[in-house]
């Protein structure tokens, strides 16, 4: 009676094993790569807008405080796109001539909001509020960046659950003073720490009830 | 029998299926996103018009009220002059500001004798409503960071507009060329 198995069956069944649990943990881990590359988050990535619009003009060069435009952000969820009649404060007066801001005079001739498109898209079962993270001396570069230095305005961090969480599990060391949560070259020589567990008893930050699911889901 | 099997393989696609929307996307009304509902394509809708705010009273009275002045509140008018004056008025209140730099035309320095002598009122209305190139700030600015502002322009005036007799001793000895 001949072999049922030839000799190479054990070498064969060994190589085919080791493909499929090599796989599996191969495509596991490409998974996970793909989920926390810039390509996925959008970090890095500028998005096409109906003016190009230049932070790095405004808030740079100008030194325009972020709260001119984002006026909300002391006092709502959201820090909001400014309304036409913001940015038309200057340019009723400025480059009022500028083909690059046509849509501007459009919009308020025709008053009709202009339509920016979102750079930062936190997902619908996020509810992220400004005000808070602002009024506990959560500094505006934490999250987005150095935005005094792009002339086109990008995700500079991923902004995702894992990054949250970093600082919702240990804020001391990335607070600031309330008063200089805008200042986007706000440094200090004293230790960060010391310094955030000082504003944490100031401002009631409490530590344990930030990483409860429902402090951002509900 | 059959029926059954089938049955089981759709409610197994069916869940399966649900799991390929992760509700990161919601179909709801989010500030200042657009809207197919509303004719003017805008989720903010104005109130109809003759609604009265709630808040219409609280902010009537604290329109009406100078907060009293102390350290608090030059504070706070010294951070949000910073904010929404100081690109046209500078840091100073003299007209210098970075956008009068680029070409807008220079505001009146706050040390004029005009406006010395302007009542609160006179800045209250302003910030709220404008004056000439300048446009209103009431939508930005709340009634008690007007007032706010109001005495952090006082306090500009003052600093640049003051007998050098009236100053106490130790403040007079430091100006440059030295009263004695």
């Amino acid at each position: 009676m001949a072999q049922i198995f030839s000799r190479a069956a054990d070498t064969w069944f060994r190589v085919a094993m080791l493909v499929i649990v090599g796989g599996l943990i191969g495509v596991f881990i490409v998974a996970m790569l793909l989920e926390r590359s810039d390509y996925q988050t959008g970090r890095g990535w500028t998005v096409d807008q109906p003016v190009p619009f230049s932070h790095q003009h405004h808030a740079g060069a100008l030194q325009i405080d972020c709260r001119y435009c984002h006026a909300g952000v002391e006092r709502s969820a959201r820090a909001g796109f400014p309304p036409t009649h913001t940015c038309m404060s200057c340019h009723s007066q400025l480059w009022t001539q500028a083909e690059m801001l046509a849509p501007v005079r459009r919009s308020l001739e025709e008053d009709r909001p202009l339509r920016w498109n979102r750079v930062i898209k936190l997902p619908d079962y996020v509810y992220f509020q400004h005000d808070v993270h602002v009024q506990s001396g959560v500094g505006c570069v934490s999250c987005h960046g150095q935005v005094d230095t792009m002339p086109l305005l990008h995700k500079a961090e991923p902004l995702s659950m894992s990054f949250c969480l970093e600082c919702h599990r240990d804020p001391a060391p990335r607070l600031q003073p309330r008063e200089t949560v805008a200042d986007m070259a706000w440094h200090t020589d004293e230790d960060r720490r010391h310094l955030g567990e000082r504003l944490m008893r100031e401002y009631r930050v409490d530590p344990a009830g930030l990483t409860s699911c429902s402090v951002c889901h509900r | 029998m059959n029926a059954r099997w089938h049955a089981g393989v759709v409610l197994l696609l069916a869940l399966g299926g649900a799991g390929c929307d992760d509700m990161s996307r919601q179909h709801k009304a989010q500030d200042q996103a657009a809207s197919t509902f509303f004719a003017d394509g805008k989720v903010d809708q104005a109130p109809p018009p003759g609604v009265v705010s709630r808040e219409q009273a609280a902010r009537d009275a604290e329109l009406a009220r100078r907060p009293p002045l102390d350290a608090a509140l030059l504070a706070r008018g010294a951070e949000r002059y910073r904010i929404y004056c100081a690109p046209c008025h500078g840091l100073a209140g003299d007209g210098h500001g970075l956008v009068v730099a680029r070409g807008f035309p220079a505001p009146p320095a706050f040390t004029e004798a005009r406006l010395r002598e302007a009542p609160d009122r006179h800045f209250m209305e302003v910030i709220a409503n404008g004056y000439g190139q300048m446009y209103g700030y009431a939508a930005r600015v709340p009634p008690a960071d007007r007032w706010a502002i109001v005495a952090h322009i006082r306090a500009l005036q003052l600093s640049q507009h003051t007998e050098a007799a009236s100053l106490p001793d130790a403040q007079r000895r430091a100006l440059p060329g030295g009263a004695p």
